[in-house]
């Protein structure tokens, strides 16, 4: 069959990786909030307040790692008024996530408008080009799949393991794992419980706005208004779908980004039979479908949504 | 040392102060926006306040604009306050339009007095459908609703471009991707003549009064709200909590296709893609705004009305980019957020030797 076809090639595996890899980002942001017991629907604004502040930072002159340090610090401060809202604060964790969503999307779309006041077509900066690694970059099927990504998708990668590296070795990971089980006894240890929570907000979110990032400066050349696109909230689906574990993670946002590159050459076979409208459906319509099979295993973190304040039992 | 404590009861005073203050406070914050965008303040306001209430026409824009914001606000606030999290207002009113349009561009024509509250009846239906299927999914899958009501949005935004380029695609429409218009019986009449505010602001006023009503002095508002307390303890009480939530469901859902519903049949005639500019997400502020009290929404969707009339206004006065609106929206949701904390705890300082409480 044709799908088996499509399957087999080295493009298809490549372009998996490509549309996998800002999904690989927001969802180790969404795990690394969740696992502290803050889930963070903040992403999709900082989804686009990474993309866009990263794409302006190039493009006013600050150079492509510039630029990505910038998207990372926006995503970071929005990160932090989530943190403040629903840490020491504890409100709604729901209502504040997409109180922040909205601020940083009405913040980025009034900077970039105010800015570019009158541009019919959007500016273009020169994004990252592939890594072209000498000798394995040929390799015969791995050479094109992995070696001639950007260095944005090799630092995805990177963090998978980094992520997967500092919640399971390392004290650190231990403690943000507690305490979104069981913040009062990190406290009883003498731990901060805010100070933890607050921090791996900020954290989760500066990865999540690289998801941003990568989309306009190396999946695109250029920012536009609703080019996020609900990822966020699919990255929030594959959490769950991930069960929260980075391992996991990567294998989900992998499968989605081919059922995605699948989808497109199917469109391209099979476009005159169908609308292509059903086609651009399938990413949500399978984030639905992954939520509700994984939904009924999914090992919550326990302290997930409750606030924690001092003194409290 | 400084502790947090709650208070024992908050005050009237705080209950509707803190709303006030913190859009008070959001459209002060605008300033810095302006300021940057290189704008002069004192004439940004005085354009977005006469952008509001310099003329008759601007007013009847205002109250055109908080229709759609009043229906989507109380299905918001509806369903939050049983801890239903609809975020799904945005693709249910493009439910509830898509219902309209689909029995009222002529594959019925009947008299006005059938065919409106068919429309009416349809759309309501249409939206109820649509939170219908999340919160299935959540009672019997546990799948969370707000991840599924997020992505159906986008699910069916899609699914409408799919219509609009087929099924319900004007013939006559030169190409363009919007419907048939609906039959002039079937239009919910103009409340003033050459203005485009519509009758389905008293039906968002009627629904409001009726939504309080249920909410505070019915049955099933005491069982939502106690559910939305705290759904265990209403389980031991005997409450049917997940039958309580599907008629939350529908009636939050039917709110929000109603929503719809006015776009099309009140305001526009016709449907596109670009019905609503997120009047569904912003509903999430408007009921926020209102403390998730229904008759509160009113208020509060006038707010945020004149904030987007009065922001589209000076913009086109002063070209400082419209995203301004948006912006003092989003600010006034954190600004309540922060100021419902101050109403329900207080920062207490106690001496470290004075101990507990």
């Amino acid at each position: 069959m044709d799908i088996l076809q499509i399957v087999l090639t080295e493009s298809f595996w490549a372009a998996s990786l490509r549309i996998a890899t800002p999904l690989i980002f927001g969802v180790l942001g969404a795990l690394i909030c969740e696992r502290a017991g803050v889930l963070n629907l903040g992403i999709e604004g900082i989804f686009v307040a990474g993309a866009m502040s990263g794409w302006m930072a190039v493009w006013l002159g600050a150079g492509l790692w510039g630029g990505v340090l910038v998207a990372a610090l926006a995503g970071g401060l929005f990160g932090l008024v989530h943190a403040i809202l629903t840490v020491p604060l504890g409100l709604s964790q729901h209502v504040s996530g997409l109180g922040v969503t909205l601020f940083a999307t009405s913040v980025s779309y009034f900077a970039y408008r105010t800015a570019l006041p009158n541009v019919s077509s959007p500016p273009r900066i020169e994004p990252f080009r592939p890594l072209d690694v000498p000798v394995l970059s040929d390799l015969p099927f791995l050479g094109p799949v992995l070696f001639q990504q950007t260095a944005l998708t090799w630092l995805a990668l990177l963090m998978v393991v980094l992520v997967w590296y500092v919640l399971n070795r390392t004290p650190l990971g231990v403690a943000i794992k507690a305490v979104g089980d069981n913040p009062s006894s990190v406290d009883a240890q003498g731990l901060s419980v805010y100070g933890l929570r607050i921090g791996a907000i900020v954290a989760g979110s500066a990865l999540m706005a690289l998801g941003g990032a990568f989309l306009t400066m190396s999946a695109f050349d250029a920012f536009f208004f609703g080019m996020i696109n609900g990822r966020g909230w699919i990255c929030i689906a594959l959490v769950i779908f991930a069960n929260w574990r980075p391992g996991k993670a990567l294998i989900g946002a992998l499968l989605f980004g081919a059922f995605d590159a699948l989808q497109v050459r199917l469109q391209t076979e099979v476009g005159a039979l169908v609308p292509s409208q059903v086609f651009l459906m399938m990413p949500y319509i399978l984030s639905i479908i992954a939520l509700v099979i994984a939904a009924r295993g999914a090992d919550y973190p326990r302290a997930l949504l409750q606030p924690w304040f001092k003194g409290q039992r | 040392m400084i502790r947090i404590e709650p208070r024992q009861a908050t005050s009237h005073c705080l209950k509707y102060g803190v709303p006030v203050v913190s859009a008070i406070v959001a459209l002060a914050l605008a300033a810095i926006p302006l300021a940057l965008a290189g704008a002069n303040i004192a004439t940004a306001y005085r354009e977005m306040f006469s952008g509001v209430f310099g003329s008759v026409f601007a007013f009847s824009e205002m109250l055109t604009r908080a229709t759609p914001l009043i229906f989507t606000g109380l299905a918001a606030a509806i369903a939050f306050r049983a801890r239903l999290w609809n975020i799904g207002a945005e693709g249910q009113l493009y439910l509830g339009a898509m219902a309209a349009v689909a029995v009222g561009t002529g594959f019925l024509d009947v008299p006005g007095f059938i065919l409106l509250p068919l429309i009416i009846i349809c759309g309501a239906a249409a939206g109820a459908a649509g939170m219908a299927v999340p919160t299935f999914l959540r009672t019997r899958f546990g799948a969370d609703e707000v991840v599924t009501t997020l992505l159906l949005n986008f699910i069916i935004l899609i699914f409408l471009q799919m219509m609009l380029e087929g099924p319900i695609k004007d013939p006559m429409g030169l190409g363009w991707p919007q419907s048939p218009p609906i039959l002039d019986q079937g239009m919910l009449p103009p409340l003033i003549d050459r203005m485009r505010v519509h009758s389905g602001l008293v039906l968002a006023i009627v629904a409001a009064i009726i939504a309080q009503f249920l909410l505070v002095r019915s049955v099933w508002g005491f069982r939502l709200r106690a559910v939305g307390e705290n759904a265990s303890a209403a389980r031991h009480a005997g409450i049917g909590v997940n039958r309580l939530l599907f008629s939350v469901a529908i009636v939050s859902g039917a709110l929000a296709g109603l929503a719809g519903v006015g776009e099309v049949a009140g305001l526009k005639g016709y449907l596109t893609a670009d019905l609503s500019p997120g009047f569904g997400y912003t509903g999430i502020v408007v009921a926020m705004l209102a403390g998730l009290s229904p008759a509160g929404v009113v208020v509060s969707a006038l707010f945020i009305a004149s904030v987007f009339v009065g922001a589209d206004s000076m913009s086109r006065a002063m070209g400082v980019s419209s995203y301004l609106a948006d912006l003092v929206v989003s600010m006034s949701l954190l600004c309540v957020l922060v100021g419902g904390f101050f109403a329900r705890f207080r920062i207490v300082r106690t001496r470290a030797a004075a101990g507990g409480a």
